[in-house]
C-alpha cells in the first residue's frame, strides 16, 4: 500500500520533475532517446522504492542519480556489444553531440555531472533546461500531432495511454507516431537549441498548448469515456511554458485565454452531456478564483507591447467571464477587440464571432448582414447555428429552421446534435428562442 | 560539363539486409561503381540520402516573405527539380537557415540529411 504523501511524491516525480531530468540528460549526452530511457528507468525506480525507503530528501536531485547511472549503464552495453562486433572502443562516459561543444562551467552542466551525495541533498536545486526541450517537441519540421503527442509525453510526463485516451486515437497509433517522431529528430538532426529569435518558434509551441486545451475542452461532453484532463494538462503547460519564458505577453495571454474558458467548465455541458451555450450557463457555478486568476494574468499580459492574437482572445474572454449576465456584458469593447483581432488574424472563425457579436450590440439584422460576408464556412456548423439563431431572434422561424437543421447534419459530435435537436423542437414549439453565442 | 545524376525507386522496396552474403554483394556492385567513376576522373562528389520520413521542406509563395516549414518531403508534382546544393551543417536549424536564405521567390525546398557518401 503507498501513502497518500509517497503517492503525490511519486506523481509529481513523474509529471514535473521526469522532464527537468530528462531535458538535462538529453543536453548532457545528446540523445534524446539515451535519455528518455534513462528517465523511465529511474521512474521505476522511485515506484518501486520510495513506497518502502520513504521520499527522499530531494526527489529531483534523486531521479537525476538514478537516471544518470542508467544512462551511463546503457552507453557502457553499447559500448561493449560494439566491442565486441568490431573491436574498437569509445568511452562511454564522454558527452556527445550538442553537449560537448558547449563551454564547460555552466550551470546546467555542473549540477548535471556533481557528486551523488551533492544531488540527493535537499539544498540542491536542479536546474530548469525544459525550454529546449519543450521547442524541440515542437520543432516546425516535425507534423503537429507529433508535435502534440511529444510535447505530452516528454514535457509533461503522460503516458502513451493517456495521451491515446486524450485524443481517441489507438495506443499503437500514438505509440508509432512517437517512435517516428523521434526517428526523424535523430536521422534530420533537429538540436535541442534556443533559437536567437524566439518568437516564431514560441508561436508554434503555443498552437501545441491551444490544440491540446481545445482538445480537452470541447470534447469533454463526448463519450462518457474515462479520459485524461487534457484542458487542465494544457494549463499546466502553459504555465511551464510562462515559466521558463517569463514576461512574454503572448504566454500570459494565451495562460489568461485558457484559464477563463476553464473557469467556465462545470457549466458547459448538462446533466445529459447536452452542451449549454453561454447565455444559458449558471454563473454562480462559474470558478471566481480561477477568473480572478486569470484577470491578473490579462493585466500582466496587456503591460507594453500593442495586444497579440492570444491577449485579444483573453480580453473577450475576459468580458465574457467577468459579466454577471448575458445582458450585463460589454458587447461594444467585444466588437472592438474583434475588429482588432480580425485584422491580426483575418480567419473566417474570427470574422463569424464577430458577427455574432454585432449582433448583440446593434441586432439581428447587423449580424446576418456581417455573415453574408464570411467565406468558407460552408461546412461549419458553427456558421449555420450562427445564422440560425439570428434568423430565429430577426422572427424568421422558417429560415432558421433550415439553417439549423444542416447544422445538426453538419455536427461532430452528439452533444451538438442533441443541443441542436433541441433548438429545432423549441423553435418550432414557439417560432422564438433565445440569444446567439 | 558537369551533369547531375539523380535516383529516383521506391523506398518502401527493402534492400538486402546487412551482413548477409546478398548486402556484400549488393554494396560490391556501388563500391565498383564508384570506383570505376573515380578512376575515369569523373567523380565531384554523390551520396545515398536517408529515406524520405527525415526530409522538411521549405515552401515558398510569390509575395510572402517567410517560408512555411513542414514535415515531409517535396510532393508537388506540378513543380520540376531545378537545381540542388550540398552543404555541411552541425544541425537541422543551421541546414534549414541556409535553405531559407536561398534567393528563390517561389517554390518548394526539400532538405535531408545524407546517408552514405560515395
Amino acid at each position: 500500500m503507498t501513502t497518500p504523501g509517497v503517492a503525490d511524491a511519486l506523481d509529481v516525480a513523474a509529471r514535473e520533475e521526469a522532464g527537468r531530468v530528462l531535458a538535462l540528460l538529453a543536453r548532457r549526452h545528446g540523445d534524446l532517446d539515451l535519455a528518455e530511457e534513462a528517465v523511465q528507468e529511474a521512474l521505476l525506480a522511485a515506484w518501486r522504492t520510495w513506497p518502502r525507503d520513504g521520499v527522499p530528501a530531494n526527489p529531483a536531485g534523486w531521479l537525476l542519480v538514478a537516471a544518470r547511472r542508467a544512462a551511463v549503464d546503457r552507453l557502457r552495453h553499447e559500448a561493449s556489444q560494439q566491442r565486441r562486433s568490431t573491436g574498437a572502443a569509445a568511452d562511454p562516459t564522454v558527452a556527445s553531440g550538442d553537449a560537448a561543444r558547449v563551454d564547460r562551467g555552466e550551470l546546467w552542466e555542473t549540477v548535471a555531472d556533481a557528486p551523488d551525495d551533492r544531488l540527493l541533498d535537499s539544498g540542491t536545486a536542479i536546474p530548469d533546461e525544459r525550454l529546449r526541450l519543450v521547442l524541440l517537441c515542437c520543432h516546425p519540421a516535425l507534423d503537429r500531432d507529433a508535435q502534440v503527442a511529444l510535447t505530452l509525453r516528454l514535457v509533461l510526463g503522460l503516458t502513451t495511454t493517456e495521451i491515446a485516451a486524450g485524443f481517441l486515437v489507438p495506443e499503437a497509433t500514438l505509440a508509432q507516431r512517437l517512435v517516428r517522431a523521434k526517428k526523424k529528430i535523430r536521422l534530420a538532426g533537429i538540436p535541442l537549441s534556443v533559437p536567437a529569435d524566439l518568437s516564431e518558434r514560441l508561436d508554434a509551441v503555443l498552437t501545441v498548448v491551444y490544440l491540446v486545451f481545445t482538445e480537452g475542452h470541447f470534447s469533454a461532453a463526448g463519450g462518457g469515456l474515462v479520459r485524461v484532463d487534457l484542458a487542465a494538462e494544457a494549463l499546466r503547460l502553459a504555465a511551464v511554458v510562462d515559466g521558463l519564458v517569463p514576461n512574454r505577453p503572448e504566454v500570459l495571454g494565451l495562460r489568461a485565454l485558457l484559464t477563463f474558458h476553464h473557469a467556465r467548465r462545470d457549466t458547459r455541458v448538462d446533466g445529459d452531456g447536452g452542451l449549454v451555450l453561454l447565455d444559458a450557463q449558471d454563473r454562480a457555478r462559474w470558478h471566481t478564483g480561477e477568473i480572478a486568476a486569470g484577470n491578473a494574468l490579462l493585466d500582466r499580459a496587456m503591460r507594453g507591447a500593442p495586444p497579440s492574437r492570444y491577449v485579444l482572445l483573453a480580453v473577450i474572454a475576459a468580458l465574457h467571464a467577468n459579466a454577471t449576465s448575458p445582458a450585463a456584458t460589454d458587447w461594444v469593447t467585444i466588437c472592438r477587440a474583434y475588429e482588432t483581432l480580425a485584422r491580426l488574424d483575418p480567419s473566417p472563425v474570427i470574422r463569424l464571432n464577430h458577427a455574432v457579436a454585432l449582433a448583440m450590440r446593434d441586432g439581428p439584422d447587423a449580424g446576418l448582414a456581417a455573415l453574408e460576408q464570411v467565406r468558407g464556412l460552408e461546412r461549419y456548423h458553427g456558421l449555420h447555428v450562427a445564422r440560425g439563431q439570428l434568423l430565429l431572434r430577426a422572427g424568421e422561424a422558417a429560415a432558421a429552421r433550415a439553417e439549423l437543421a444542416r447544422a445538426r447534419d453538419l455536427a461532430v459530435n452528439e452533444s451538438q446534435r442533441r443541443y441542436l435537436t433541441h433548438l429545432l423542437t423549441a423553435s418550432t414549439d414557439s417560432g422564438s428562442a433565445g440569444s446567439a453565442t | 560539363m558537369e551533369f547531375v545524376i539523380l535516383i529516383y525507386g521506391d523506398e518502401s522496396i527493402p534492400g538486402p539486409t546487412p551482413g548477409t552474403p546478398e548486402f556484400q554483394e549488393f554494396m560490391g556492385t556501388w563500391m565498383g561503381y564508384n570506383a570505376a567513376l573515380k578512376e575515369s576522373g569523373h567523380f565531384v562528389s554523390g551520396a545515398g540520402l536517408q529515406p524520405t520520413a527525415t526530409a522538411t521542406t521549405l515552401r515558398r509563395t510569390f509575395g510572402v516573405p517567410e517560408p512555411t516549414i513542414t514535415d515531409g518531403p517535396f510532393a508537388e508534382t506540378k513543380e520540376q527539380l531545378g537545381g540542388f546544393y550540398m552543404i555541411t551543417a552541425e544541425n537541422l536549424d543551421e541546414a534549414l537557415d541556409w535553405a531559407r536564405k536561398l534567393p528563390v521567390p517561389a517554390g518548394s525546398i526539400e532538405v535531408r540529411p545524407v546517408g552514405v557518401s560515395a
